[in-house]
């Protein structure tokens, strides 16, 4: 009997998926080997080496491309959108089948907590293909205009973040619509692309229809630079979306990019606190704050600060962070040591501008890469660490006064993803709701995802809008959103 | 320089420099002020308080914590009988079990009181003897509480020289709920008085208030008034003890001890039958008031059916399968 509760480990098997020693690409509905030089893959809690993935150079994925074009022509374009639907809802009912097994590989190779990527990627991802399949013959009536066609080939990249979650966003409604795809996955999470890709063979999708080609930057820009693409689409760092759009530009091809943010989640003093302090830490340390949309800068209402920052502190001291592969871990591992490096980047430079640093006294394991949960205290807005976006477990807490004020430092950013408010007061809401120039605005939640919303951003975030009737429209010829 | 945060310092436990309830020693001085109080408390949201419930039920708790977990029960249940039917048979029975919740494993922890309604506190009190095991009566015309002061202070009074040192009292909702609060309160501050040396438990019988903000209400109106434990249900409305709800409760707790020092306890009753429930229970406690409340001092499981399936699951614990129903005692 020990003197507290002291949860024992409780881990997930990783005995249910069996990682081949190599992977290749997935072109035409095969596994081909790769030309480029083939890169490994690791665990970040464990910095093991999952396996030797193929690197796809300008000829593969010109192959991909060509045969998304052929099936594009041959056969998905072609076929009845009824009969579209149904391999869609097959992929949906295959992704809640195989759900365990992508939830295992997804923890493994991108280091978030199984309850995580078991409670929210996963079923979110089998969401994605179920929303979009039923809309794959009803696109008639989606208030898109009369008739609206496909664009064609699909070329599309991923980040590292949601990896399994980012495909479904791309693939589903560019299938439902009735193109082809050739994607992309992030360098170091490429795994689940390619268990997806198996069921992709297991729901009998005709080849060509979906390609997925692994590899860096190179093949990305591969993919955006072909001429016969005729959609791009990317989510990743604002600084790629760039060099992005400037490559796409003068072209035919339609673009859609989704980049980075640095959300506002304004704290009113008539909140409901102990939610409120739910919902920054969801906001923040959900997927380690590897989110664009994470509420990463909280403004609170002066009035309730210290009583706001004292629960807050006390909470993040209850965060479990560590095994991935534990059920109770609610923190896992950073993706990469670049991310790494960047977070401790950017927090020595909080400190050296004169912010507060604060962390729970956790233990870190000794191997992989890992980062505590952190709050800033006393942030100005003129500090970096309320500007850049450091896309990982770090909070940047400013205060404000009055209402006006909220609003004018939520939307003194460059970027423009998401933003939260927390009130009891309904009117306030939707008063403050409306002058946020955010994509989306959560009221009294945060980091809630639903195929049925459209998602997306204003300045630097990019544009271009996921999900919903609208996201249909990025793949649609001639529709407007 | 990084600030590692410190769990002690932020628990609040020390500001023993204020005299206690210091920061709210005017507020009962009306019933304007003590509304003006009450609804100036942090709302709830109804939403974020059931999913973070949820989130919380999610705790996988395997092998040594949960034979921790199973014991750490055991020891935190009042066992129950309140019913017209009850007989001074049936409340010996109850002793006994009390005393020896397992008879095949000698080693099971007893239980924390028996509880039972006043005229038969007596009879628990004799069959407990000097076991350490409290006896709790449930007085002020409980289920309901519609009687008089006069009745339910008398109630309150025949319990305690029944020999209860554990008074489950109830609260006047109709008066909660017409929002006449400061009644609600000085009627608490009467009870406990009444109690003496006994521990008062404050049922606020959260069924019948409905919303979690009269849920933070009415706790706080408890505490402030001197009860030592605030408490779900009285088992005889549906719904009673709610994981949100005990979320709730729990802040308000632990609220309450950072704010005056004071800790209050806290007891869920009715509707927990499983060992399932009793842990998320204690996942509950430790992750919003902390592990000083995961003690049978400051907290209670109020129920009649869990104790068996715990202790079925304390012998799956140590044998490695599961036995039926007639492996323990009915009562």
């Amino acid at each position: 009997m020990t003197s507290v509760f002291e949860y024992a480990p409780a881990p997930e098997s990783r005995s249910i998926v069996d990682i081949a020693p190599s992977y290749g690409l997935f072109v035409d509905g095969e596994f081909v080997d790769g030309s480029g030089e083939p890169m490994t893959t690791v665990n970040p809690a464990t910095e093991e080496v999952l396996t030797e993935v193929a690197t796809g150079t300008t000829a593969d994925v010109d192959r991909a491309v060509r045969a998304a074009r052929k099936a594009f022509e041959k056969t998905w374009g072609p076929m009845r959108p009824a009969d579209r639907g149904k391999y869609l809802f097959r992929i949906a009912r295959l992704l809640q089948e195989r759900a365990r097994e992508f939830a295992v590989l997804e923890s493994l190779d991108n280091g978030k907590p199984i309850r995580e990527s078991r409670d929210v990627d996963v079923p979110l991802a089998a969401a994605h293909f179920f929303y979009h399949a039923g809309w794959a013959d009803k696109l008639d009536w989606a208030g898109l205009g009369p008739g609206p066609k496909p664009l064609g080939v699909a070329g599309q990249v991923i980040p590292w973040n949601f990896p399994l979650l980012m495909l479904a966003w791309k693939v589903a409604p560019a299938l439902a619509t009735g193109n082809t795809v050739v994607l992309k996955p992030a360098e170091t999470t490429p795994l689940t692309a390619l268990l997806f890709a198996e069921v992709c063979r297991q729901a009998d999708l005709p080849p060509g229809v979906v390609n997925i080609v692994t590899g860096a930057g190179d093949t990305g820009r591969a993919v955006v630079e072909h001429d016969d693409v005729d959609k791009v689409a990317f989510t990743g760092s604002t600084d790629v979306g760039r060099q992005i759009a400037r490559t796409v530009a003068g072209t035919r091809k339609k673009l859609t990019l989704e980049l980075g943010g640095k959300a506002a989640n304004i704290v009113f003093d008539d909140a409901p606190i102990d939610q409120a302090v739910e919902g920054i830490v969801q906001g923040i340390f959900f997927n380690q704050g590897h989110v664009c949309c994470a509420g990463s800068r909280l403004l609170v209402q002066e009035s309730i600060h210290d009583e706001v920052i004292a629960s807050l502190q006390r909470r993040i001291g209850t965060l479990r962070v560590g095994d991935p592969l534990d059920k109770n871990t609610d923190i896992g591992a950073i993706n990469s040591a670049e991310q790494l490096a960047r977070i401790r980047e950017l927090s020595d430079i909080g400190e050296a501008e004169g912010a507060q640093r604060w962390q729970p006294a956790c233990e870190l394991p000794d191997r992989g890469y890992w980062f505590p949960p952190t709050v800033f205290t006393d942030v100005s807005p003129a500090h970096r660490i309320a500007r850049d976006e450091v896309f990982g477990p770090v909070l940047s807490v400013l205060t404000f006064r009055t209402p006006d004020e909220a609003v004018a430092k939520a939307n003194n950013t460059t970027y423009g993803l998401s933003a939260g408010i927390w009130s009891e007061k309904g009117s306030r809401i939707l008063k403050i709701a409306n002058q946020l120039r955010a994509g989306v605005v959560w009221a009294n939640t945060f980091n809630k995802f639903d195929p049925t919303s459209p998602f997306g951003g204003y300045k630097q975030s990019g544009y271009g809008r996921e999900g919903g009737r609208h996201g249909l429209a990025a793949y649609l010829e001639g529709a407007d959103q | 320089m990084t600030h590692v945060i410190d769990p002690d310092a932020l628990s609040g436990a020390t500001p023993a420099v204020r005299a206690p309830l210091a920061p709210y020693d005017d507020v009962t001085r009306s019933g304007a002020s003590l509304r003006t109080f009450l609804h100036g408390l942090p709302g709830v949201d109804q939403v974020g308080a059931e999913a973070r419930v949820a989130q919380l039920g999610t705790r996988s708790i395997k092998t040594t914590s949960k034979a921790w977990a199973i014991d750490t029960a055991i020891s935190m249940v009042d066992l129950t009988t309140l019913e017209g039917a009850d007989t001074p048979g049936k409340v010996r029975s109850l002793a006994a079990k009390a005393r020896q919740p397992d008879p095949s494993d000698p080693t099971t922890p007893r239980v924390a009181a028996v509880c039972v309604y006043g005229d038969l506190a007596g009879v628990a009190r004799e069959a407990l003897g000097d076991s350490g095991i409290h006896v709790a009566a449930v007085a002020t015309a409980f289920p309901s509480g519609r009687a008089s002061r006069a009745v339910k202070l008398a109630d309150v009074r025949d319990a305690v020289e029944n020999g209860a040192d554990e008074i489950d009292m109830v609260i006047d909702r109709g008066a909660f709920l017409a929002g006449r609060y400061l009644d609600v309160y000085e009627e608490i501050v009467a009870v406990k008085e009444t109690c003496g040396e006994a521990h008062l438990k404050v049922i606020l019988e959260t069924g019948e208030l409905v919303t979690l903000d009269n849920v933070r209400r009415a706790s706080w109106i408890a505490m402030l008034a001197g009860g030592d434990f605030i408490k779900t249900s009285t088992g005889k409305v549906s719904p009673a003890a709610t994981l949100p709800v005990s979320l709730v409760m729990l802040e308000a707790a632990r609220d309450f001890r950072a704010a005056t020092g004071r800790q209050v306890g806290f007891k869920p009753a009715g509707g927990i039958r499983t060992t399932k429930d009793a842990i998320k229970h204690l996942v509950l406690i430790n992750e919003t008031a902390g592990p000083d409340w995961l003690d049978p001092d400051w907290f209670r499981f109020g129920a009649s059916s869990l104790l068996n399936d715990l202790l079925l699951q304390r012998q799956k614990l140590r044998t490695g399968h599961y036995s039926g129903p007639d492996y323990v005692t009915v009562d």
